[in-house]
């Protein structure tokens, strides 16, 4: 058993209306970042998780997301990172 | 009948709930704890609203995991009656009840007032007392209730005439703003397939009095002992 520090970020799907990520954009916008063509705000959570391996870790990882980091409706995640720790 | 009303940490409309099943429409409920296994035979099951788990993730995503849920699944794929109101309709699409998602207000902002539905249908189980393409005036109170689904579900949902209730404007002339969210198709509240859980943003459990702004609710709550009684 290991243990592991894995990052997961949960997003918007793209294509849904993402009002908050709207809001952040005009305000960089108002800030004089006029380069920005868009903003996703998302989740990014930690975890530190005891697995037998690393490919353990995000199986168990995957499935976390699926039945409750992430909603499947109207969000998608990605496994940032998987690092022992 | 028995009305069964959940309690997870954090609702706060169970008891608005309890005031309208027992002292307005006169039948009889019971309050069940988030973490009980018995629905203690409760006829119809109620999944109020509130901020359960403190809207921790994504509203209702953990209750949905409360034990007395599996019993709430249970109960609903026999046929029983289901209602979620609020963040109960949060919790009752994060469970799989019901299809889709409620995110964030389109506005960013917490919007707290009587609004104008029209009821789309009056051929389920909770929508028989009102006359179809009726206007009613009921409270909301959400921050995450822009109800959120694929084409082909919405598509569904209207085909099927699952969509019972709908944002709308006071009159057909009335030029203002009606959708307080940003729902798509201006929905504000569906049922399953199978006819038996509803799931609505709107409160009609703060409706049941006319002294107090609005008695639009009541008929929700008689269609069902109308129909679930006969």
């Amino acid at each position: 058993m290991s243990r592991f520090r894995v990052a997961v970020q949960v997003v918007p799907r793209r294509g849904l209306l993402d009002p908050q990520g709207k809001a952040v954009a005009d305000a960089l916008h108002t800030l004089g970042f006029g380069g920005v063509v868009a903003v996703h705000v998302g989740r990014h959570l930690m975890l530190d998780l005891d697995a037998a391996d690393e490919e353990t870790a995000r199986r168990q990882t995957r499935e976390m997301c699926e039945r409750l980091l992430a909603n499947p409706v109207t969000e998608d995640y990605e496994i940032a990172e998987v690092t022992p720790s | 009948m028995k009305f069964g009303i959940v309690t997870f940490p954090g609702s706060n409309c169970d008891y608005d709930t309890y005031h309208a099943v027992v002292d307005t429409l006169g039948e009889e409920a019971v309050m069940l704890w988030h973490k009980d296994h018995d629905l203690q035979g409760s006829d119809v099951v109620v999944l109020p609203g509130g901020f359960s788990y403190g809207d921790y993730l994504r509203p209702g995503a953990i209750a949905r995991f409360s034990p007395i849920m599996q019993e709430v699944v249970q109960h609903a794929e026999r046929g029983g009656p289901v209602i979620g109101i609020c963040n109960g309709f949060q919790i009752a699409c994060e469970a799989g009840l019901l299809p889709g998602a409620l995110l964030r207000n389109a506005s960013l902002k917490f919007v707290c007032a009587p609004i104008h539905l029209r009821v789309e249908s009056n051929d389920s189980l909770f929508t028989s007392r009102y006359e179809r393409g009726q206007s009613i005036v009921l409270p909301i109170a959400h921050g995450d209730g822009r109800y959120s689904a694929d084409d082909d579900t919405l598509d569904r949902l209207e085909g099927e005439g699952q969509v019972v209730f709908r944002f709308a404007p006071s009159t057909l002339e009335a030029q203002e703003a009606y959708n307080p969210n940003g729902s798509m198709r201006d929905i504000a509240g569906i049922v399953n397939g199978a006819g038996n859980v509803l799931g609505m943003m709107p409160h009609p459990e703060r409706a049941v009095d006319a002294l107090l702004g609005s008695a639009d609710g009541l008929p929700l709550f008689e269609s069902i002992l109308q129909r679930v009684a006969a």
